[in-house]
């Protein structure tokens, strides 16, 4: 046997590992990819019969009269989410405009740790804090409450985009807006936060999609209601929290309303997603003039 | 009009005139603000822990006794049932994830590579109560007919495996787990392959490798801390994840070494029993169950952060 | 030079960042309606200098500066002048041209024209900053687009018109001409002859045969030893271009260096 024997074998075989490991590799990104798809279609085939105007605009039924909707969950999972972003939008740019404005130090690193400390908290020890700051004292659930707790996680996300929308508008067009005598108001408000515009509202987008789809803080600050509730100061219906309500229900009425009210919540989520990439890509694109 | 006064040295204010300083004032409060949020949350936590913390002191932690009745209360089987599914989670989803990046990184062509992308991105957008209806529904029977049977038939003879299966349980829960997780895995671990200078590539193939010996004994090496990062940081989200798998493990405080059995996490019993809690104690208790939660991620992710920077800078 | 013919002058001017002294105990004196030409070899501190005229170079982070400015006699480094105002009066065109992305070329022209004025106003304010500019023949039917679409030179005489509009007494140019082309240098080149009938006009550039075409007064700046940047020579163009009274300045002229 030469030597060119030997290594072609063994070449062989290394490819044969390799193809073979190649081979697996794929399987996995398609049984990751594939998930995917298998719970959507799930989630589409199952609940997609359901849909129908009556379901979007009605109350829930009480078990065993037929019918009902999660039209109260979708007008709280509107009212919730909109007081959220009163709220996050104003302090997540405000400390996105000083983080890129006093960039370096000690106060805004700390911010920074602060802002990534919060991203990692699970969202149902910000619940906690939303039941001890607005609940318990109040002595009552409310749409609010749940509205703050929606807002503590819309906010990693705003402050670290903000910063770096506004960071990423060439220094050179802040020092002409301050050059023409512009106040640090108006050259930022006015030039440098319009420029970063498209990348703070992805960002909002990606935020309001994110909280769209969150349960577990609702279970004890929006609590849930059976009626049409417009009033945040009170217990509201929210879309995701009558999901999982009916979902671990007994019965097969609620649980096939619950597939439905999956398939809403899918498709706003999906939508407010590819809206941001949408937007992200239109945006890049500008930039490129 | 000023006289020539000594050249001295003068660090200039930026916000001098009146528009700048109720700017300035408006930006200060919002940061102070947003600041004071996340502190209040901490603070918060321990406030409410704390008739618990004083009640119990360490032997929370390690009773395994959950009595609300009798005003018992010990973490040991939610901290069991949390790193249970943690770990079963982070074993399928790095396995699975890292695997994945490999071939979106090293192997597919782009035509495949973008889609697939996207896809396990989307996974990532999914509800929590999603999963978890699809969990319940879907995942559980099929554990419970196919797969829990097939893998006790084969590894019915460890403790792991044995037992009746009833579907929901630390093992489903372990697996919708894996899946909320492994996007994670997969698009930070491609970005970290990805970044792996070229020419470490070529280098390899140069002296003879294969293309799956380079990804698997070069480039999977030096990009084995960001990869590592990402695993981390997916274990994060794994501890923390509450509703997908309060829908799936069973909410029995018990331990057990079947990973067949129902069991409990610290996320999912302060879903179930919150508004069920009586007594302050009780309450206190949960609480200090969603403290001990807020430390361990906050520790897990700092650790993930650190890695994936070193290799990536500031993401 | 009479005293008091001078709008604007530096008395020992220096300039840091954080530690580092860029520029070093510069006294000039630019002479009113006149260009002033700053040149020197790469890093000898002559943008550093010009960014103190208009109180810009304190923008940069831990930078900070030494010395007075006069603006009509005035230090602008005092503690009660507010730089905004400053700015209004001294008035800046970048080496890059920075028009704003989300403003459409009128708004651009206008930005910071004062509040007071009304429609008609603003647009009269707007064409004659465009004509000043020569630019106003090829943007007149299109105010409202984005000036993105413009080519380099154009947005650069852009830039022009918008410190124009705002009506400074002096105009600080750092290179404008450093990313255009030969044609729209020259343009450039043509617009700041006339505009010095009315502007105090102070350019720093690095083309020494651009500085003898359009200036009339030149300094001549070089980093020491320390990388400290100092004023070498300042004098009437064509005296320091044929008769410089320093070695190191001639050595630069005539490319010895640089």
């Amino acid at each position: 046997m030469t030597v060119a024997t030997l290594r072609y074998r063994t070449l062989g075989r290394r490819r044969a590992f390799g193809a073979l490991g190649t081979a697996l590799a794929l399987f996995c990104a398609i049984l990751a990819a594939g998930s995917l798809l298998a719970i959507l279609g799930y989630v589409v085939v199952q609940g997609v019969g359901a849909i129908n105007w009556n379901f979007l605009t009605q109350l829930p039924h009480p078990i065993g009269v037929p019918g009902g909707g999660v039209g109260n969950g979708i007008v709280g999972t509107f009212v919730v989410i909109g007081l959220a972003m009163a709220m996050a939008v104003p302090i997540g740019l405000l400390t996105g405009i000083y983080l890129a404005l006093f960039g370096r130090g000690p106060i805004p690193e700390a911010l920074r740790f602060l802002s990534d400390v919060l991203s990692g908290v699970p969202s149902i020890a910000i619940g906690l804090f939303a039941y001890a700051v607005l609940v318990a004292p109040l002595k009552h659930f409310s749409g609010f409450s749940a509205s703050f707790a929606f807002m503590m996680l819309m906010l990693p996300l705003l402050v670290r985009t903000s910063e770096q929308a506004i960071r990423s508008v060439p220094q050179t067009v802040r020092e002409g807006a301050l050059a023409l005598g512009m106040s640090n108001f108006r050259a930022t408000v006015g030039i440098v936060l319009p420029t970063a515009r498209p990348a703070i509202i992805t960002a909002l987008l990606l935020a309001i999609a994110r909280v769209t789809g969150e349960t577990a803080p609702l279970l004890f600050t929006a609590f849930g209601t059976q009626f049409w509730e417009f009033n945040p100061n009170r217990p509201m219906a929210v879309l995701a929290l009558q999901v999982f309500n009916y979902a671990i229900s007994p019965y097969s009425e609620w649980q096939s309303q619950a597939w439905a009210g999956a398939f809403l919540l899918v498709t706003a989520v999906f939508a407010l997603s590819l809206g941001a990439r949408l937007m992200l890509r239109r945006a890049m694109r500008g930039l490129d003039s | 009009m000023t006289q020539g006064t000594e050249p001295q040295f003068r660090r200039v204010a930026r916000f001098v005139s009146p528009a700048d300083r109720g700017f300035a004032a408006v930006v200060y409060g919002g940061s102070i603000l947003f600041a004071l949020l996340i502190v209040g949350l901490f603070v918060e936590l321990v406030l409410g822990s704390w008739p618990s913390i004083a009640h119990f002191g360490g032997s929370f932690i390690f009773q395994s006794a959950w009595d609300p009745v009798a005003s018992k209360f010990g973490a040991l089987p939610m901290i069991y049932g949390t790193v249970v599914t943690s770990f079963i989670a982070i074993l399928l989803a790095g396995f699975v994830g890292i695997m994945a990046a490999v071939f979106l990184a090293d192997f597919a062509p782009s035509w495949l590579a973008a889609p697939l992308s996207f896809l396990i991105e989307l996974l990532a957008a999914v509800p929590s109560v999603v999963y978890g209806l699809w969990g319940l529904f879907v995942l559980a029977p099929f554990v419970r007919t196919a797969i829990g049977p097939a893998l006790q038939k084969v590894l019915g003879w460890t403790p792991l495996f044995s037992g009746p299966i009833y579907g929901v349980g630390l093992l489903t829960a372990g697996i919708i787990l894996a899946l909320m997780i492994v996007p994670t895995v997969a698009a930070i671990s491609r970005d970290v392959i990805a970044a792996i200078p070229r020419d470490l590539r070529e280098a390899s193939m140069a002296l003879g490798s294969t293309k799956w010996e380079t990804a698997t004994r070069v480039v999977l090496p030096s990009a084995r801390v960001g990869i590592f990062g990402a695993c981390v940081l997916a274990l994060g989200r794994a501890l923390g994840e509450t509703i997908a798998v309060t829908m799936v493990i069973g909410n029995r405080p018990e331990i057990s070494a079947s990973l067949f059995a129902p069991s409990y996490t610290l996320a999912s019993v302060i879903a179930n029993e919150f508004t069920e809690a009586t007594t302050s104690l009780y309450i206190s208790a949960l609480i200090e169950l969603g403290l001990i939660l807020f430390i361990v991620s906050v520790i897990v992710n700092a650790l993930a952060r650190l890695m994936i920077w070193s290799v990536r800078g500031s993401t | 030079m009479a005293a008091g013919q001078e709008l604007l002058s530096t008395a020992d001017l220096s300039a840091y960042y954080g530690d580092r002294k860029a520029v070093g105990n510069v006294s000039l004196k630019f002479p009113r309606c006149a260009v002033t030409a700053v040149i020197g070899p790469s890093g000898c501190g002559k943008t550093t200098m010009l960014r103190c005229l208009n109180r810009i170079h304190e923008v940069a982070f831990d930078a900070r500066v030494e010395g007075r400015v006069l603006l009509d006699g005035d230090d602008i480094y005092s503690n009660d002048v507010d730089p905004m105002a400053i700015r209004r009066r001294v008035g800046m065109v970048f080496q890059r041209p920075n028009p704003f992305p989300t403003l459409s070329i009128l708004d651009n022209t206008l930005a910071c024209v004062a509040k007071g004025l009304n429609r008609r106003q603003k647009i009269d304010r707007a064409e004659q900053a465009l004509h000043a500019a020569a630019l106003w023949d090829e943007v007149k039917d299109k105010l409202r687009t984005s000036p993105l679409r413009l080519s380099g030179g154009q947005q650069q005489r852009l830039c022009i018109a918008r410190a124009v509009a705002a009506e400074p007494e002096v105009l600080l140019m750092d290179e404008p001409t450093a990313s255009l082309d030969p044609i729209a240098t020259a343009v450039i080149e043509e617009l700041m002859a006339s505009l010095s009938d009315n502007f105090t006009i102070v350019a720093v550039t690095h083309n020494m045969q651009q500085a003898a075409r359009v200036s009339d007064y030149t300094a001549f700046m070089l980093a020491d030893q320390e990388g400290v940047g100092r004023l070498i020579e300042f004098d009437e163009t064509a005296k320091l271009f044929t008769k410089p009274s320093d070695r190191r300045t001639e050595d630069y002229i005539t490319g010895r260096f640089g």
